[in-house]
């Protein structure tokens, strides 16, 4: 176990010097999240008293889910790094080494889970002078909850960076998966608002109750259910896709 | 297992399943093979591309799981004991796997942490080998700025950083420079000197023959022969000539002619060329000379020449060793 968390630190450590180098991509990843705010969210301030949607409440509702797109975009195309490591030979030259293989995937998704908080902060900073109000408590409950759904998505990107090892098919993939999950989850529009039909194929989405629940944190109803709900459900798929992600990578090397 | 031996094989196989339009195919990549490599030489495992020469230096990599036989390296189990095998032995692959975005020395100082050992003794180790292969003046710059003799050096001593007694090497010199090769060269007779065994994939004969104690030739999958260079060239026999012809009609008839003389111990031919393996070069080489002539065959050039590691290859497999690349 020692050996597992002194190699998943180097390879922390590896993987943030890089990100460190080039920090133009923290913030670039960022951007999309912030035009929705700048310009969409006028927008549904207009709609504002439909259900779900709280009359003069909508960035309280509306910033936890877009949180949750930053955690599914932000992360989904990590992957993508990891095939120039493997074309370059660098995994390789990791894997005849005698460091612990899960180390090597956990090292760069804990890069990419700060990474992920550090934008979750800046981004709601910044919404505040838009009218945001957040519980403390509940705000550092939902970071966690974010960080999970960094993970999630920053498996599934590994994993399938390990599957194709180039990139012409990765982001349609990822693509594929990260935009009816977010379509699917309330983000941009209160599923309330949905069809019966397109609320019942949401309620399969993992990615709704991780929206329920972040709403539930930043308005600190701790006694919400959707919170527990939330957390059990992202956090099982975390760990699924991170062992999913973990067998591609054992696969190269067999 | 006898001491002295570092890697030995027995009946080392891989067959990969491939997927294609007729259903699944079983691939035999490599069949079974005997390898025997001992302590403190340089071996060299020769073959061209698609021989199976990767693929076995993947299974002693363990990155790749076996299908059948047996293989210990150093005393480990290549099935049971991969840790004991990764910790070690020191593998270079022909990539390299410098983390290009990152010093040399960056790159170093990570590789022997990933040994186990503390920072200070991984900078002691990695300035150890900053000035046994003369990297200071480049090393603190990014690896994506070196040239090519310069990442390799870098690649050898990643591979190198936490002094294994043996040394898995997969084609070090490829894209070299010819200044580089040498250099490298030099570097590894060096290694030898210092007892480290030397397991060497190579698809250049020259650099077989100058380096390497023992060579085992592999092609479609299985070991072909196995000697010293001296042996293998002395297999071959005497000299070696080859004529070019006009073409390749002008070719098969000349073999016609020459088919079933005493005096000729094989004959191939390629393309326009007919190489002649004989016990005595000097002396056929006037009567056959007079022979064509009396045939009307045109020889277009001449070259007779004592065995090289390519003739080895050529008389063994009955191709060059990197025809492929030719064409």
């Amino acid at each position: 176990m020692s050996k597992m968390l002194h190699d998943t630190r180097l390879m922390f450590i590896r993987n943030m010097q890089h990100t460190i180098r080039n920090p133009v991509f923290i913030f670039a990843s960022m951007f999309q999240p912030l035009l929705y705010l700048l310009l969409f969210m006028p927008l549904l301030n207009g709609l504002g008293g439909v259900p779900g949607l709280p009359a003069g409440k909508t960035v309280d509702v509306f910033i936890p889910g877009l949180l949750v797109m930053q955690a599914l975009f932000g992360t989904a195309f990590v992957g993508f790094s990891l095939i120039d490591d493997i074309r370059t030979g660098v995994i390789e030259r990791f894997l005849v080494t005698p460091v612990k293989r899960p180390a090597i995937l956990l090292g760069r998704i804990l890069r990419d889970a700060v990474i992920l908080l550090l934008q979750c902060i800046l981004i709601t900073l910044v919404a505040i002078p838009f009218g945001l109000s957040v519980n403390g408590g509940g705000f550092l409950l939902a970071l966690l909850l974010y960080a999970l759904i960094g993970v999630t998505m920053a498996s599934v990107s590994y994993g399938f960076a390990l599957i194709y090892k180039i990139e012409d098919p990765l982001a349609p993939t990822l693509n594929t998966i990260t935009l009816p999950v977010s379509l699917l989850s309330g983000i941009i529009l209160p599923l309330v608002l949905a069809p019966l039909w397109l609320q019942d194929v949401g309620n399969f989405n993992p990615f709704y109750y991780a929206v329920n629940a972040a709403r539930a944190l930043f308005a600190g109803n701790f006694q919400n259910v959707a919170i527990a709900e939330g957390f059990v459900i992202v956090g099982a798929l975390a760990i699924l896709l991170f062992l999913w992600g973990l067998r591609s990578l054992e696969k190269m090397a067999s | 297992m006898v001491e002295d031996i570092v890697i030995e094989t027995k009946g080392l196989r891989k067959t990969f399943i491939s997927k294609g339009k007729g259903g699944k195919k079983e691939v035999e990549a490599v069949k079974g093979i005997d390898l025997a490599v001992k302590k403190g030489e340089i071996f060299g495992f020769l073959g061209p591309n698609g021989a199976g020469k990767s693929t076995t230096q993947k299974m002693l990599f363990t990155l790749l799981c076996p299908t059948g036989g047996e293989a210990k390296i150093l005393g480990y189990s290549l099935e049971e004991q991969q840790e004991q095998i990764r910790q070690n032995v020191g593998c270079v692959s022909q990539a390299g796997g410098a983390d290009l975005a990152s010093t040399g020395l960056e790159n170093l100082v990570l590789q022997a942490q990933l040994y186990g050992l503390d920072l200070s003794t991984s900078k002691k180790y990695a300035s150890e080998f900053i000035e046994r292969l003369q990297m200071s003046s480049f090393i603190e710059r990014p690896a994506s700025s070196y040239s090519g003799g310069q990442k390799r050096r870098l690649d050898v001593a990643l591979g190198m950083i936490h002094h294994p007694q043996l040394l898995l090497l997969d084609e070090p010199t490829t894209g070299l420079d010819p200044q580089s090769r040498v250099y490298l060269w030099e570097e590894i007779k060096k290694l030898k000197a210092q007892g480290i065994t030397i397991f060497l994939t190579t698809q250049y004969m020259d650099e077989a023959d100058k380096l390497c104690d023992t060579i085992s030739i592999i092609d479609n999958g299985e070991i072909i022969v196995t000697g010293t260079p001296a042996e293998l060239k002395s297999n071959v026999g005497g000299d070696i000539v080859e004529f070019t012809f006009q073409s390749e009609e002008i070719v098969r008839n000349a073999e016609a002619l020459l088919t079933d003389r005493i005096d000729v111990e094989k004959i191939q031919t390629k393309n326009n060329s007919l190489h002649l393996y004989t016990r005595n070069g000097g002396n056929i080489l006037p009567e056959l000379l007079r022979l064509f002539d009396a045939k009307k065959i045109e020889v277009q050039t001449i070259t007779s020449s004592r065995p090289s590691l390519d003739d080895v290859f050529l008389k063994y497999t009955g191709r060059s060793l990197r025809e492929d690349e030719r064409k």
